[in-house]
């Protein structure tokens, strides 16, 4: 068994596109993947697409053939996978395998996500059905709400407060200036982020990430089929790990720590073969700026209670020592749900193939982590990218 | 099809019991407390589930101020909703006719059942005096 190498990676723009169909929106991003790999769609083995709202937000459900279609491939055995804001996480996670044991030699996985024809009411609602429906959205917990909840009980056991959480998305929103990919190409002060109107006590406007509409796509071959075929694809995914717990949040012995999180990590780090320490830089699930905080703990980088201030200190900025989220992360880059997993995956493949703006800040790098969370971290994935040797 | 009882009652059935000041919560042979419907344990997985009852009051462990509501609680927004510990399990609800601000972690609340401007009934916290 070999890993799996990315032979291309394309994105859409994460933004307000409410005019655009899901099923355009991944075309726009597994074609521009396609031509990266210089591969043609009919070429592809097997179609991995992750989803969430499609019922929600297009009336539309049996997703994956559409997709396909829309890439010129009907008749490719393909597969939508709904996980929340997990689902093309654990796509990817279930292609990587299949890549892996030489069942597959190229699949095409990725995701898409269209919410801003919703409305913020209704894309509110959207977010919130990945919530327990009968004890947690009955009881008014939004997905802000959920987070807020899980700060709330941080601070209570680590102390700190909100203003700390503000250095988490003046960093993000620094890191996504160059990005083009990303909804907010600005700069934000701690100043504004903590004047900024309140989602969810203790979370405001700017501890939140955007509703955007957005795909991403990952052509993964082979290692056999990339020395057949002379593909240039120097990075491998080398581990891959997906774990769960419970959907509601009150079933959950502490609420100020992740362990799906550590779950699906442990079982990438094992399978990639390193150790926490090895880990050059990370893009990770900040859907709110405490969603960071949690992950970087969870993933090992940060002691439980010591990852609040890590932004604040610059040991998670581009000139830390293990940068965090360099695309912008969710918070700034955006989040349109089904698509981040892989467009976390795109994002650390250029960073470590030197054709990100960002790539400078990691120029020796050989080992980025993809971390993507479903509802409040109910599904988790984990992915070890490497440059290959 | 096996008999109902009240391990896997609806959720409707479970607030109906709370509503009658006869809440109950689930235990299996480990001890691990739950929530109905279960025909295993969350937990252990065991199968062995019996009723117990649910403490009168439970105590606040952490809670919010939701702003940003989903449309069917536009009528009621700002509210807190919280999450509170009844002995071995835990619950979670809106609270009910409280100030946001005068919210704390450990207040001691009780469990009532009431219906949202969609109809759904909904478990709600009353705050108890000190």
């Amino acid at each position: 068994m070999s890993p799996p190498r990315v032979a291309g990676a394309g994105l859409t723009h994460f933004g307000v596109h409410p005019e655009q169909t899901g099923r355009d929106l991944f075309a726009e991003a597994a074609l521009t993947a396609l031509d990266d790999a210089g591969l043609k769609a009919t070429e592809i083995d097997e179609l991995y697409y992750g989803n969430f709202m499609g019922e929600l937000a297009e009336h539309q459900g049996h997703q994956g053939p559409l997709v396909a279609e829309a890439i010129g491939v009907p008749e490719r055995p393909v597969t939508r996978y709904e996980s929340a804001c997990a689902s093309s996480g654990v796509a990817l996670h279930d292609a990587v395998r299949a890549v892996r044991t030489g069942e597959v030699d190229i699949a095409l996985v990725g995701g898409a996500e269209r919410m801003n024809n919703l409305g913020t009411a209704g894309a509110t609602e959207g977010l919130a059905i990945a919530a327990d429906d009968l004890f947690e959205v009955r009881a008014g917990v939004t997905f802000p709400g959920a987070y807020a909840l899980m700060a709330r009980a941080y601070f209570a056991e680590f102390g700190g407060d909100r203003s700390e959480l503000a250095h988490v998305a003046v960093k993000n929103h620094a890191n996504a200036l160059p990005n083009e990919y990303a909804q907010f190409q600005r700069e934000i002060t701690v100043k504004e982020a903590l004047e900024a109107p309140m989602i969810a006590e203790p979370l405001g406007l700017y501890d939140a990430c955007p509703i955007t509409d957005g795909a991403s796509a990952l052509v993964l071959v082979s290692e056999a089929y990339a020395a057949d075929n002379d593909i240039d694809a120097p990075v491998v995914v080398s581990g891959a790990g997906q774990a769960g717990d419970t959907l509601a949040l009150q079933d959950r012995r502490d609420l100020f720590y992740t362990p799906a999180t550590s779950r699906a990590a442990e079982a990438a780090y094992a399978e990639a073969g390193i150790d926490v320490e090895a880990i050059d830089f990370a893009e990770v699930h900040d859907c709110f700026t405490i969603a960071e905080v949690l992950a970087i703990e969870a993933l090992g980088l940060y002691d439980p209670g010591a990852g609040l201030t890590a932004a604040r200190d610059g040991g998670t900025t581009r000139d830390g020592s293990t940068p965090i989220n360099l695309s912008g992360g969710l918070k700034a880059k955006g989040h349109p749900v089904g698509a981040t997993g892989t467009s976390q995956a795109v994002e650390v493949t250029r960073l470590l193939r030197g054709d990100h703006p960002n790539s400078d800040a990691v120029a020796d790098a050989t080992t980025g982590v993809t971390h993507n969370a479903g509802g409040t971290v109910a599904s988790a994935t984990v992915h070890v990218l490497e440059v290959a040797e | 099809m096996t008999a109902p009882t009240s391990a896997n009652a609806s959720h409707d059935e479970w607030l109906d019991a709370i509503a009658a000041d006869e809440g109950y919560y689930l235990e299996c042979s480990n001890g691990h407390g739950s929530l109905p419907p279960r025909r295993a344990c969350p937990v252990c997985g065991a199968r062995d589930i019996e009723q117990q009852p649910l403490p009168a009051t439970g105590t606040i462990v952490t809670y919010t101020t939701v702003h940003v509501p989903t449309p069917e609680f536009d009528g009621e927004t700002p509210y807190v909703t919280a999450i509170a510990e009844f002995g071995p399990v835990r619950l979670t609800g809106l609270l009910r006719g409280t100030d946001p601000d005068a919210v704390a972690r450990g207040q001691a609340v009780l469990p009532t059942v009431d219906a949202g401007d969609d109809g759904r009934r909904r478990l709600r916290f009353e705050v108890v005096a000190e």
